[in-house]
């Protein structure tokens, strides 16, 4: 029995964390959220291009580090614990691994090099309004060559140069690889409620584009990307949400009310137990997300599901459960605990929210019981 | 990361898996409990724990002085998967092996390991522990069962309750109270105890559930000699402790019917496309696999021979409140007729049968908010509460 990561794999997160605590500071994420023309940060940013994140587990063939999703986990669960204001989910867990499963040997050495560098930044456009993305009732068409239509919102799509787009073609739909500084695209930024992860709506119009595999495999595509996303993005949650009960329990001990700290009154140790119980959840959910992902198991479709659906509930309760136990304090702008309300809320909807993936969970489960 | 057994534990499953092949029969769909009388069962129980014993598995990790095999808890953990593979029966050692016997062996005098041990070891003696009482659950403390000293002996008199197997135990570990000037916590005295004597007198609790499982003890001028003492006088809490460590590690198992149970009836039901459902299905599967994992986790730290973290403490929070949550549910989807109780009912009518037993479950062996204050103080350094019988004499104490 080993479930559990490595040693190296533990020390990669050590690293990680001691890197980020020095370099990507909540006075950072504040530098973003605070100036609307920012759209991420460069100083952050171009150190975590210095430390070779982005390829981490792009192979060494096109320029990577070839290590694997493990080592990919757990520089998320640092990512999402730093809040980084970077386009490194969109870029590497979306874009890249999206290559990674969906391009030809071609398209990924045109493209995955410049990943790896930090040259390119990627994002993932499925989203079209309201509503989860339906593979069979896309807007956005293609027709072999270019796209047209409009995708809204696409996180980090103002800063990317690179995009896979969810498209109808035929009676199916692709994905299709755009290069973002062509023509026929237009950008245009939108106001969302984290604004230290930027998101842009995106019109194409007659966009020259590349499909990735087959016409009408986008469908299949999109869900074996989701899958994957779903477990780094889980990590991120984990991050997250064990940085909001260390901040929970910390004030917890040290504001007085009555007399006494008030972390000594059941209704907030319940609450910081439950917040516990929670996050251990989400944490196992996640380890078992991680051997299906790096161990491309058949289970993976329900490890990713339980993954995602533990991580988003355990950083939900502990986002707003911080603000709670921090009272009028945890409700001022300078207080940190909203910058983590904020992003729960963008990974809790960003690849599907929890509702979609616990039907996905259940026909995964039918699927497993029918067989 | 992977899920397999090291070549060391591997050998220790398949040596323990013919083990019980040669001498078990396979879990099948009515366990031997329900198979046969309480008396053949006892006797079953104990021949199986005595053939245990003499080959080593009764205690894995105990020193093979102690009877033991002087094992890893990784291949405890392995004896438990496989051992509960098959239709074994051990319950009525559980609290004595698990509970009562290490606290002799950690305070009681080489007579009492010499007299106590190899025969609890080998189910020739069943013990039982007598800690709770009427006014003294969650704050165990607070009991009220006196001791008196009388020459070389104690005299005790008072009541016991919610003790598991008090009416077939040889002996007991029993908790008192030997200064009631002193504050709660300091004024207890633990204790070995006959059960068998004249004075002692168990009798049966009948439980909301209906079922009859556990007993209340009462205790009338009954004479314990001073050698039976475990630890000092005034030291009880301390020794408690100790036990009370130990039962985390003796309860655990699946308490009844899980997220797979209540999917399988819905489908058979037609109720499985019900998307509120489906949600609180998906919910389900997420927290018990949280669970099942985390043993994992656990279990990972023990064959690398480290300590394991607290995250084990969520177990009984989760499963105790999903039992009754799933039982519930799995009653309204059946409307009207999910009222109805018997074997003939859906899943054996284990649904209804675990909805009268959860709540039980989510009281016994620490409620959930004592489990949560656990949490809150142990694993994440919140400040006790607040305790307002903190150094008052015992009988100077509000007690109702």
């Amino acid at each position: 029995m080993n479930f559990d990561f490595s040693d190296d794999q533990k020390f990669l997160g050590n690293e990680a964390r001691k890197f980020l605590d020095g370099e990507c500071t909540t006075q950072h994420v504040r530098e973003v959220l605070n100036d609307d023309d920012k759209s991420h940060h460069e100083g952050v940013w171009t150190k975590v291009k210095e430390m070779g994140w982005l390829g981490t587990a792009i192979p060494e063939e096109h320029g990577g580090l070839g290590l694997g999703a493990l080592e990919l986990c757990v520089l998320a669960e640092e990512m999402g614990r730093a809040l980084a204001p970077v386009p490194f989910a969109s870029t590497v867990y979306f874009f890249a691994e999206g290559l990674i499963i969906a391009g030809s040997e071609a398209q990924k050495g045109a493209v995955l090099p410049g990943v790896a560098s930090g040259d390119v930044i990627g994002c993932y456009a499925a989203s079209e309004g309201p509503g989860n993305p339906d593979p069979a009732k896309l807007s956005v068409t293609f027709d072999g060559s270019k796209l047209s239509g409009t995708k809204i919102p696409v996180t980090d799509g103002d800063v990317a140069t690179h995009a896979i787009v969810l498209a109808k073609e035929g009676n199916g739909a692709s994905l299709v690889l755009v290069d973002l500084n062509g023509p026929g695209v237009t950008r245009t930024p939108v106001k969302t409620l984290e604004p230290t992860r930027s998101h842009a709506e995106i019109k194409f119009d007659g966009a020259p584009g590349e499909r990735l595999g087959e016409a009408g495999a986008g469908g299949e595509m999109h869900d074996a990307i989701m899958n994957r996303a779903a477990v780094l993005l889980a990590f991120e949650q984990l991050g997250g949400a064990t940085r909001c009960l260390e901040m929970a329990t910390d004030y917890a001990k040290e504001r007085y009310a009555f007399g006494r700290p008030i972390g000594g009154n059941q209704a907030i140790k319940h609450k910081l137990a439950d917040m516990y119980v929670k996050n251990e959840v989400a944490r196992s959910n996640c380890y078992y997300g991680a051997w299906a992902l790096s161990t491309d198991a058949a289970e993976l479709p329900e490890a990713a599901a339980a993954a995602r659906l533990a991580a988003s509930e355990a950083y939900w309760y502990a986002s707003k459960e911080n603000i709670q136990t921090h009272g009028g304090m945890g409700f001022t702008w300078e207080v940190d605990c909203h910058l983590f309300y904020r992003r729960a809320k963008l990974l809790a909807v960003q690849a599907g929210a929890p509702k979609v993936w616990k039907e996905k969970l259940v026909r995964a489960l039918e699927m497993k019981n029918a067989a | 990361m992977d899920f397999n057994d090291t070549t060391e534990e591997a050998d220790f499953r398949s040596e323990a898996r013919s083990f019980l092949e040669k001498h078990l029969e396979p879990k099948g769909a009515k366990p031997l409990r329900q198979r046969v009388s309480g008396e053949e069962f006892m006797k079953q129980a104990k021949s199986w724990q005595a053939t245990k014993a003499k080959a080593g598995y009764a205690k894995i990790t105990w020193p093979k002085e102690m009877g033991g095999r002087g094992g890893t808890p990784m291949q405890q953990v392995i004896w438990g998967q496989e051992e509960g593979k098959f239709d074994a029966p051990t319950g009525p050692f559980t609290i004595g092996l698990g509970m009562c016997i290490p606290t002799v062996i950690a305070f009681g005098s080489d007579e009492h390991k010499k007299r106590y041990v190899q025969k609890a070891l080998l189910g020739e003696e069943i013990w039982c522990q007598l800690f709770s009482e009427p006014s003294a659950g969650s704050d165990v403390a607070g009991l009220k069962t006196r001791a008196v000293k009388d020459g070389d002996e104690w005299v005790i008199n008072g009541q016991k309750v919610w003790t598991s197997g008090a009416h077939y135990s040889d002996y007991g570990i029993l908790l008192v109270r030997t200064d009631p000037k002193a504050a709660k916590h300091k004024g207890l005295t633990m204790f070995i105890v006959d059960m068998k004597q004249q004075g002692v007198e168990a009798r049966p609790i009948h439980q909301a559930s209906g079922g009859r499982e556990f007993n209340e003890v009462y205790f009338t001028d009954v004479r314990i000699p001073d050698s039976d003492r475990l630890g000092e006088v005034g030291q009880g809490w301390k020794v408690a402790i100790v036990t009370l460590m130990n039962e985390r590690l003796a309860v655990g198992g699946s308490p009844g019917p899980d997220w797979s149970e209540i999917m399988s009836y819905a489908k058979d039901a037609g109720t499985i496309s019900d998307s509120a459902f489906r949600d609180n299905l998906a919910d389900w599967y997420v927290a018990a696999q949280g669970y099942k994992l985390t043993k994992l986790r656990t279990q990972t730290a023990l064959s690398k021979g480290q300590t394991p973290g607290p995250e084990n403490s969520i177990g009984k929070i989760i499963t105790a409140n999903q039992l009754q949550d799933i039982c519930n549910s799995a009653i309204e989807m059946q409307d009207h007729y999910g009222l109805m109780t018997g074997d003939d009912m859906p899943a054996d009518g284990l649904f209804q049968q675990s909805f009268m037993w959860a709540p039980g479950l989510r009281i016994a062996g620490g409620t959930d908010e004592i489990l949560k204050n656990i949490i809150a103080e142990r694993v994440l350094g919140l400040p006790q509460d607040v305790r307002v019988d903190k150094d008052i004499p015992f009988d100077e104490m509000k007690s109702g």
